[in-house]
C-alpha cells in the first residue's frame, strides 16, 4: 500500500486574541456591573426571570469561550455538560434534600470530572473532528437521560420538578429577585476567576496551544494536560450554569437539553466574539431574545428570520460584539482628543 | 444463523440511506474542507421540489432530472452568494453560517409545503425483492443507484480533466491556482455536485422515511457517522461506512441485550467517537500530517 499522506500547514482554527483584549477596562466593567445590579429594581418579575436566564446562558457561553477562545478547541456538545449539571443539582435537591446553594459546587465538580474524562479521547482530535465528536455527545445525551435503569433518579421522560428557593435571612425580596442576585454574585465570581485564569500561567499555556500546538509542546507546555484541563474547566463552569438553570426554570427534562441548546450556546459565542469574555453576555442576549424577535416578526417564518439575522451578523461583524466594542472605543478616544 | 443473515440484509437496506447521505457529506468536505451541517436540509428541499414537480404532472424521471439540475444550480448560487464571501472568515463563522442556512431552509420548506407528512412515490415498486421479506425492490434499487453513483463519481474524478482540476484545487489550492485552475469555481462546482447528490439521496430516502421538513434530522447524523467511519476523504469509504453503520446498528439492536430502539442512536454516536479515537482518518481516508 502506498502511503499517500496529506501534508497541510494548518492555520490556527481560532484567530489569536491578545489576552489584554479579552476583557473590559475597569471603568466600563463598573458601569456594566452597576446596570446589572440596579436594573431588577425597576422591572417586572418576568423580566427579572429573563435577566436571570441571560446571566446563566452568559455563564455557559463564557465557559465555551474559555475552551474555544482560550485553548482553541471546538465544542458543539456543551448542552451535555449543561444537562449533567442541571440533573446533578435537581437530583441532589429533590432526592437528597440538599440545600440548593450547596448543590452547585458539586454539579461543577462532577462536570469538571466528566469534561476532563471526555477530554482524554478528544485529545487526539482537532478542528472539525472534535466538533463532530462533541456533537455526537450532545445528540446522545437526552437519550441517555431517558434510559430505563436511571429512570428512578432522573424521572425518565417526565423529568424532575425543582422547588424554587426563598430569599434567606428574611430579606424583603421575591423569589425571582433573590435568585437573580444569587446568580449575579456567582456569575461575577466566575467571571473574575476566568479572567484571572486566562492571565495566569495556565492561561498562557492554553493560548500557546491555541496558536500553535507543536510550538507550544516544543516550549515545554504539557499539551495533553492543558487541553483536557481546558475541557474540564469549561465543563465545570457549564455545569454550574446548568445547576442554576435547573433552579431558575424549576424543572429538568431530557428534552430541554437537546442539540439545539448546544448550537445556541455555540452561536452565542460567535455572536459575542470568540475569545472576548464580556461578549458572552451579548451572545447570551442574542440567543435568548432574537428567537423571540423573529417570532414577533413572522410566526410561520421564525426560523428563517433567525437564520437571516444570523447571516447579517456574520456578514457585517464577523468578529461579533468584540468588533463593535473596538470600533466604539476608537470613536470614543477620537472624541477625547 | 437465519436471524443473522436477515439482520445483515436489513442492515444493508437501511445502510443504503446512510451511504447516500455520507456520499454527499464527503463530496462537500472534499470541495470546501468543512462539514456542511445544512446538507440534510438542502437535500430535503430538493426532494420537495421534485415532489412539487410531480404534483404538477411531470413524469417521475423528468422530475428527477429537473430536480438534479435545479439542485446543482441552487448549490452553486448558495456558494456564490453566501459562502464565497465567508471563505476567508474563521472556521467558526463558517459553521455559524451553516447553522443559519439550516434554520432558513427548514423554516421556508415548512412555510411552503407545511409540516404534514407526505407519501413519496418510488419507481422501483415496493414488493419483496427476490422473495425476501426484509429487503424490498425499492431498497434494492436504492443500493443499485448508490453504487452506480459511486462508479460515476470515480470515473469523473479519475478520468476527466475537470475532475482532476477539482482534486487539485481541493488538495493544494495554491499550486492549482498557479497552473491555471480557477479554484474559486471548483469550489462552487463542488457545492453544486454535493447539492445534486444530496437531492438523489433525498429522493431515494423519501419513500422510506416519508416526506416532511424534518425528515433528514436523524439521517444526517448517521450520514456523518458513516462518513467518519469510512474516512472523510474517500467517497468509496463513505459508501462502505454507510452500509457498515446500517449493519452494525441492526446487529447491535438484535444481539446486545438492553439495546432497544432507544439506544440505537447513542450507539451510532459511540461508533463515531470510537472511530475518531482509534483511527481518526477512517477506514479508507488519508491520514493528515501537520506541519509547523
Amino acid at each position: 500500500m502506498s502511503a499517500v499522506e496529506e501534508v497541510v500547514t494548518e492555520a490556527p482554527a481560532v484567530e489569536a486574541v491578545p489576552k489584554r483584549a479579552m476583557t473590559l477596562g475597569l471603568g466600563t466593567s463598573l458601569v456594566v456591573l452597576g446596570a446589572l445590579v440596579l436594573a431588577p429594581l425597576f422591572v417586572k418579575n418576568f423580566i427579572i426571570f429573563q435577566m436571570t436566564m441571560l446571566l446563566i446562558y452568559g455563564l455557559a457561553v463564557l465557559a465555551l469561550n474559555i475552551l474555544t477562545g482560550g485553548s482553541g478547541q471546538f465544542s458543539l456538545g456543551q448542552s451535555a455538560f449543561y444537562a449533567v449539571g442541571a440533573y446533578t443539582s435537581a437530583i441532589l435537591m429533590e432526592h437528597a434534600g440538599m440545600n440548593y446553594a450547596l448543590t452547585l459546587p458539586i454539579a461543577g465538580l462532577i462536570c469538571f470530572a466528566f469534561g476532563f474524562a471526555f477530554g482524554q479521547p478528544a485529545l487526539r482530535l482537532s478542528g472539525i473532528y472534535l466538533a463532530l465528536a462533541t456533537f455526537a455527545l450532545a445528540v446522545a445525551m437526552p437519550q441517555l437521560l431517558k434510559l430505563h435503569f436511571v429512570e428512578h433518579w432522573t424521572g425518565g421522560v417526565q423529568g424532575l420538578v425543582v422547588t424554587k428557593p426563598d430569599a434567606p435571612f428574611g430579606l424583603p425580596m421575591g423569589q425571582d429577585m433573590w435568585l437573580y442576585y444569587f446568580t449575579l454574585v456567582i456569575t461575577i465570581g466566575i467571571y473574575i476567576a476566568s479572567v484571572n485564569l486566562l492571565r495566569s500561567r495556565s492561561g498562557r499555556a492554553f493560548m500557546a496551544i491555541r496558536d500553535n500546538e507543536i510550538a507550544a509542546s516544543a516550549m515545554g507546555v504539557d499539551v495533553a494536560l492543558y487541553k483536557t484541563l481546558a475541557f474540564g474547566v469549561s465543563a465545570g463552569i457549564t455545569g454550574v450554569a446548568g445547576g442554576l438553570g435547573a433552579i431558575a426554570v424549576q424543572f429538568v427534562a431530557p428534552d430541554s437539553y437537546t442539540i439545539t441548546l448546544a448550537i445556541s450556546l455555540f452561536l452565542g459565542m460567535v455572536v459575542g466574539g470568540v475569545g472576548w469574555l464580556p461578549g458572552s453576555i451579548v451572545g447570551a442576549a442574542f440567543i435568548i431574545f432574537v428567537p423571540n424577535i423573529a417570532e414577533s416578526i413572522s410566526k410561520g417564518l421564525s426560523g428563517a428570520v433567525f437564520g437571516v439575522l444570523l447571516f447579517i451578523v456574520i456578514f457585517l461583524v464577523p468578529h461579533g460584539a468584540r468588533q463593535i466594542a473596538i470600533v466604539a472605543q476608537q470613536v470614543l478616544s477620537k472624541f477625547k482628543k | 444463523m437465519e436471524l443473522f443473515t436477515n439482520q445483515v440484509l436489513a442492515g444493508i437496506a437501511t445502510g443504503a440511506i446512510y451511504a447516500c447521505m455520507a456520499l454527499a457529506v464527503v463530496m462537500i468536505y472534499q470541495a470546501i474542507d468543512h462539514l456542511n451541517f445544512a446538507q440534510g436540509e438542502m437535500a430535503m428541499f430538493s426532494t420537495f421540489i421534485s415532489w412539487q414537480l410531480m404534483q404538477w404532472g411531470i413524469a417521475y424521471w423528468w422530475a428527477f432530472l429537473l430536480t438534479l439540475v435545479i439542485s446543482f444550480v441552487g448549490g452553486i448560487v448558495i456558494e456564490r452568494l453566501l459562502f464565497k464571501p465567508l471563505a476567508k472568515a474563521p472556521v467558526l463563522t463558517n459553521v455559524a453560517g451553516f447553522i443559519a442556512l439550516f434554520a432558513v431552509v427548514n423554516s421556508v420548506a415548512g412555510l411552503i409545503w407545511d409540516f404534514t407528512i407526505k407519501q413519496y412515490p418510488t419507481p422501483f415498486g415496493s414488493s419483496p425483492f427476490l422473495g425476501s421479506q426484509l429487503i424490498s425492490t425499492h431498497q434494492a434499487g436504492m443500493i443499485g443507484v448508490t453504487l452506480l453513483l459511486l462508479v460515476a463519481l470515480y470515473v469523473f474524478f479519475q478520468f476527466t480533466r475537470i475532475g482532476l482540476a477539482m482534486r487539485a484545487a481541493a488538495s493544494l489550492p495554491e499550486s492549482a491556482r498557479l497552473v491555471g485552475i480557477n479554484t474559486s469555481w471548483m469550489i462552487a462546482l463542488g457545492w453544486g455536485m454535493a447539492s445534486a447528490i444530496g437531492a438523489i439521496a433525498g429522493i431515494l430516502i423519501a419513500p422510506v422515511v416519508f416526506l416532511e421538513p424534518n425528515m433528514m434530522g436523524g439521517v444526517l447524523i448517521y450520514g456523518f457517522a458513516a462518513a467518519v467511519l469510512g474516512g472523510l476523504t474517500s467517497p468509496l469509504g463513505a459508501v462502505l461506512g454507510g452500509f457498515l453503520v446500517g449493519i452494525f446498528e441492526n446487529l447491535a439492536g438484535t444481539y446486545i441485550p438492553g439495546v432497544g430502539n432507544e439506544l440505537k442512536l447513542p450507539i451510532a454516536l459511540a461508533l463515531i467517537i470510537t472511530v475518531l479515537v482509534v483511527k481518526p482518518a477512517g477506514l479508507l481516508g488519508r491520514p493528515i500530517v501537520k506541519r509547523v
